[in-house]
């Protein structure tokens, strides 16, 4: 779960809205000297941000709605196989987008949640669906947990119509991303039953690598050798993944050994590590 | 006379008392005894017995070698046995003299692992707690005299546990400014140990992360902030008998003792490293390098939790400091005083093992569990960090020379 992203989100709303120093929006010291310059427009390069990543929110929210549908379905009608089958597929478009729905609330709580993060009659979603499925082996009682994870995958799709961006917060999105598969899914704490943390890890890098896309322009004219780099390393983090793919997916998480997961977590380091400066260069390149 | 054991030749030390213990050895005559005066530099000695056993108000120490232990004996006389023993032991070191008496007899293995002999105690402390479990074992019949407040730690949201570094029937924390003295207190009181006890867990901690005393500059933490700014100071006596120490509520042999609760915090710093400053600082709820908290400018001043700015709090609603606030938890207050750490590299990962070891003392585990409960399920820092090891321990009162650390429960 992300709670960064509100924070950005706000600050980069606010910014637009105001001229004056978003709250908390600056570097450290007196908040009373801060200054920042007035956001009131983007330039035509970040309005071209805003829009590609829009796009690719909006298409993922939907492709969400999408696919949780037969899932749904398959759960409902008790059809335990299908209803596996159709897990992964509906976790992918989630995972691409997942600080942004962290950015609604409750929402991701609600949707994405494990059991260890919440009190003992909290915990709904695709993740209590998912230990019934792969733990208990049954979707027996999960029909109302699966009609309630339709109707807020829906809300999340008309939330993400509305929401504000700004490119130093799509590229900090970018961040975040890849903040989730340290903490969860190179640990295999992300998928505790079904162990398809692999999917959910290459799912996070597609939403990353799409943000960094988006405002890979901005980037391209403060420092096009950080930006070059940044795409080399996503290359790279995808090649590692590739010895792991299998016809329908990933190896299971339990499969990895330590060496393994080793290698996956430099190369997501390595990635993030550079991936955490792009905020700032387009911050300096947006206000010449 | 029955055969000398170990724990025999020890026990004929005990009963020789305190002050007992070999002023030097032949071929070296090195002194080190001598009862100093708690010094500013450090390397003075804490007075072991008291009406509060020590390391709990004392001016938190640099270092921390701490550890749990389970109990493999059901014997009651054993288990009193064991704290008598590691009394006198722990006195010894904490005024800077040799453990035991047997430390030059060219047969016998020295009564004391040596590697103190010519350092000071350096402000050593030892204090001792027993564990829920403690009470739960059928052959010391300690269940009547369990306090109610004693309960297994509950889960917590975000919990991710590893129960090999959890729990233990009795811990002994450590600290001092020498982290050879802090260990060295450890190794020797395990050892007087063996046959009773196993080691179950221990931690090694490197840097305060909490000031006791207004004599201290706060510290920072693995994640650059400053970390205790809001603590209860132990010159406050009037929060200490308050938040700390247990009243008339506990069971009689617990008056004068407190509650502590060991969490083992992992702070995944690569992560934590590539955040903005702002985000930082945000997640907090203070500035980073002055300490002040946001919307503030002196470290010290009252959280300013309900500023707002442009209709939104200043210190956001899921701001560490604000959720851990004394006014946002009914008034509840914890004495923090815990230690970073780092336990080398995560082979899994290749990241750093690393983080807080968090010890708070409180007149009653509530107040932790409330706390953590509301800390678990918002605060932002968790994006940050994992719970990966607990534990609770009923701390007793002081002793006095002649008495034990426990001797009102075991007697």
């Amino acid at each position: 779960m992300h709670r960064n992203l509100v924070r950005t989100l706000l600050c980069a709303g606010l910014a637009a809205l105001l001229s004056l120093a978003a709250w908390g929006c600056g570097s450290s010291g007196d908040d009373s000297t801060e200054t920042s310059e007035a956001r009131q427009t983007h330039g035509p390069q970040a309005e071209a941000a805003i829009a590609d990543y829009r796009g690719y929110l909006q298409e993922n929210a939907d492709a969400l709605v999408a696919t949780t549908k037969p899932f749904v379905a398959a759960v409902v009608a008790g059809n335990l196989a299908e209803a596996k089958t159709l897990y992964a597929p509906a976790r992918i478009p989630y995972e691409r987008i997942e600080p942004v729905a962290d950015s609604f609330g409750s929402l991701d709580p609600r949707i994405d949640a494990r059991e260890n993060d919440v009190a003992d009659g909290d915990f709904e979603g695709f993740h209590r669906i998912e230990k019934s499925l792969w733990e208990e082996s049954t979707t027996a009682g999960m029909a109302p947990v699966a009609r309630q994870l339709q109707r807020d995958v829906k809300a999340l799709a008309g939330k993400v119509r509305a929401v504000e961006l700004a490119p130093e917060q799509i590229a900090n999105g970018a961040n975040e991303l890849l903040g989730e598969v340290s903490a969860s899914k190179i640990t295999g704490e992300e998928e505790r039953y079904s162990h398809i943390d692999l999917v959910d890890f290459e799912a996070n890098v597609e939403g990353s690598e799409a943000a960094f896309e988006a405002v890979k322009p901005l980037l391209d004219e403060s420092d096009p050798d950080l930006s070059g780099e940044i795409e080399a390393d996503f290359k790279m983090v995808f090649n590692s993944l590739e010895p792991y793919r299998t016809a329908d997916g990933f190896v299971p998480y339990t499969e990895l050994t330590k060496a393994d997961t080793k290698k996956l977590a430099v190369a997501i380091d390595t990635l993030a590590e550079k991936l955490s400066l792009v905020p700032a260069e387009i911050a300096s390149s947006e206000h010449s | 006379m029955p055969p000398l054991t170990k724990i025999s030749r020890r026990r004929l030390l005990a009963s020789a008392g305190v002050g007992a213990a070999a002023v030097g050895f032949g071929g070296g005559g090195l002194l080190v005894g001598h009862r100093l005066a708690e010094a500013d530099d450090g390397t003075g000695s804490v007075p072991f017995y008291g009406e509060h056993q020590a390391g709990i108000g004392t001016a938190a120490q640099d270092r921390l070698h701490f550890a749990a232990f389970d109990l493999l004996s059901e014997d009651p006389a054993e288990l009193r046995e064991l704290m008598r023993l590691w009394t006198v032991a722990a006195a010894e070191a904490c005024a800077g003299e040799m453990v035991g008496s047997v430390n030059d007899v060219p047969l016998a293995p020295p009564d004391d692992t040596g590697e103190t002999v010519g350092l000071l105690p350096s402000r050593l402390t030892v204090t001792f707690g027993f564990g829920p479990g403690l009470f739960e074992k059928p052959g010391l019949g300690l269940g009547a005299k369990r306090p109610p407040a004693l309960r297994h730690l509950p889960p917590l949201p975000g919990d991710e546990l590893d129960p090999s570094e959890s729990g233990g029937d009795i811990c002994i924390q450590a600290c001092s400014d020498d982290p050879q003295v802090a260990f060295h207190a450890i190794r020797n009181l395990a050892r007087i140990g063996r046959g009773v006890v196993a080691m179950r867990w221990s931690q090694l901690g490197f840097g305060r992360t909490a000031s006791t005393s207004r004599s201290q500059d706060t510290p920072r933490n693995l994640m650059g902030m400053k970390d205790g700014t809001a603590n209860i100071r132990a010159e406050d006596s009037e929060d200490m008998e308050r938040f700390v120490w247990v009243g008339g509520e506990g069971p009689a042999w617990m008056r004068g003792g407190t509650y502590m609760v060991t969490r083992r915090i992992r702070m995944l710093l690569e992560v934590w490293d590539r955040a903005s400053l702002q985000d930082q600082e945000l997640t907090i709820g203070r500035h980073k390098y002055s300490g002040a908290p946001l919307g503030g400018s002196e470290e010290f001043e009252p959280l300013p939790l309900e500023a707002q700015r442009n209709g939104h709090p200043v210190i956001p609603v899921d701001a560490h400091v604000r959720l851990a606030s004394a006014k946002e938890n009914d008034g509840a207050r914890l004495l923090r005083r815990g230690y970073s750490f780092t336990d080398g590299v995560d082979e899994s990962l290749g990241e750093l093992e690393a983080g807080l070891f968090f010890i708070s003392f409180q007149r009653h585990p509530e107040q932790f569990v409330a706390i953590q409960q509301r800390l678990g399920s918002l605060d932002a820092l968790n994006e940050y960090i994992k719970h990966i090891g607990s534990a609770l321990f009923a701390v007793p009162p002081g002793a006095a020379p002649g008495g034990y650390v426990g001797e009102a429960l075991l007697a």
